[in-house]
């Protein structure tokens, strides 16, 4: 019959249409496959260290291909090249689009002037996980860091990004801040914008 | 009277649901981590299994749980409920089950969207990766949960070159649950 067909078929990926973005999954597929790869690197590492890097490095290449994916598509192929304007990128248009909310808080931090807080009261990532006493400070929103660092370093903001957990007074579960240091060469470039 | 078994599309609805390229992404993360690591991409096939596996068997207790589905009286209605409850319910994609063979043991699933693979092409050094191990993973640890040994494998595969993603479910025998405990302690 004419027009039944399926779908065409695309032989290079870069043809193929961009979606929308507004497919979902559900979060508990999203849990199990995070909770995957980390007991995945728990058996790859000896230290909290390093489990804290590679979390940060598969953070890392989600944040560089959300950047270019959402670049294109949130903002018409615009790119930021203010501090400001990367900062708030990172804390409404990324977080709204990967975690479905804006982050809860932006903050510039007060003793460096080249640090910067996104804080988080429950991170996504970290709403099924528990982490055992013995491991001490280590957070698996060092997954999240990583994805900052990926957008920063993807749009020539190179920092330095951290997850800390904050505990915090009346919660029983602690807040999250993904700290951001830039490095000096960006700050220059700032004040040279002026 | 126990609640009614829900629809796919309402059981989509009622469980909290997050960005599907953020799960993509992730997951193109950890297969690139592991094609890193062991560098063998037999061995990597093996590894999502075995993840696939580990994340079947939690992921069958959330589904019943949450899908107030009774108890299947065969395999038939096993492979439907995954198509059309369980994919759904977990991925937002529902798969058709086609290709039963004569005993009824046997049948493919075959699904036109897979979020896994959005945005992913396999260079030609990969060849080999069957990119949505994952999958056939975690239906075989779901299953065996339930008393059911099978075996899972990619047929067409999208990132090959075929038309759609194409699972054979091989049911290989019930195992009856074994009461853990000597009776005479």
């Amino acid at each position: 019959m004419i027009g039944v067909g399926k779908a065409k078929q695309y032989t290079n990926v870069l043809d193929k249409p961009l979606s929308r973005g507004r497919q979902e999954v559900s979060l508990s597929a999203f849990a199990f496959l995070f909770s995957e790869l980390v007991q995945y690197n728990q058996t790859q590492v000896d230290s909290i260290t390093e489990l804290e890097r590679r979390l940060e490095d598969a953070g890392y290449a989600v944040g560089a291909r959300v950047l270019e994916l959402l670049c294109h598509r949130e903002k018409g192929n615009r790119r930021e090249t203010r501090l400001l304007g990367i900062l708030s990128f990172i804390h409404s248009t990324v977080w709204k689009v990967l975690f479905g909310k804006v982050a809860d808080s932006l903050e510039k931090g007060t003793e460096h002037e080249d640090e910067y807080m996104i804080s988080e009261k429950e991170l996504l990532v970290n709403r099924f996980i528990s982490v055992p006493k013995d491991m001490g400070a280590f957070n698996c929103g060092t997954f999240v860091a990583g994805i900052v660092k990926g957008v920063l370093d993807n749009a020539g903001f190179p920092a330095v990004v951290t997850a800390h957990s904050v505990p915090i007074e009346g919660q029983q579960r602690a807040r999250t801040t993904i700290l951001i240091k830039f490095a000096a060469e960006v700050l220059h470039r700032e004040a040279r914008l002026g | 009277m126990p609640p009614a078994p829900k629809s796919g599309d309402a059981l989509f609805a009622s469980v909290d649901r997050v960005n599907a390229e953020l799960f993509t992404l992730t997951y193109g993360a950890m297969v690139r981590q592991l094609l890193t690591d062991l560098e063998e991409v037999e061995e990597v096939n093996k590894q999502l299994d075995q993840m696939g596996y580990n994340i079947g068997t939690r992921l069958v207790d959330e589904f019943l749980a949450k899908s107030n589905v009774s108890r299947c009286v065969d395999f038939k209605e096993t492979a439907d409920v995954i198509a059309k409850l369980g994919f759904k319910m977990f991925l937002g994609v529902t798969a058709t089950v086609t290709n039963w063979d004569a005993e009824g043991t046997s049948c493919s699933l075959v699904l036109e969207d897979n979020p896994l693979v959005d945005f992913v092409e396999l260079p030609d050094t990969c060849q080999g990766l069957q990119y949505c191990n994952l999958l056939s993973g975690v239906i075989r640890g779901a299953l065996e949960m339930v008393s059911m040994k099978t075996e899972v494998t990619w047929v067409r595969d999208m990132l090959r070159g075929d038309d759609a993603y194409e699972m054979r479910v091989k049911l290989i025998k019930h195992v009856p649950e074994e009461y853990p405990y000597k009776d005479d302690d």
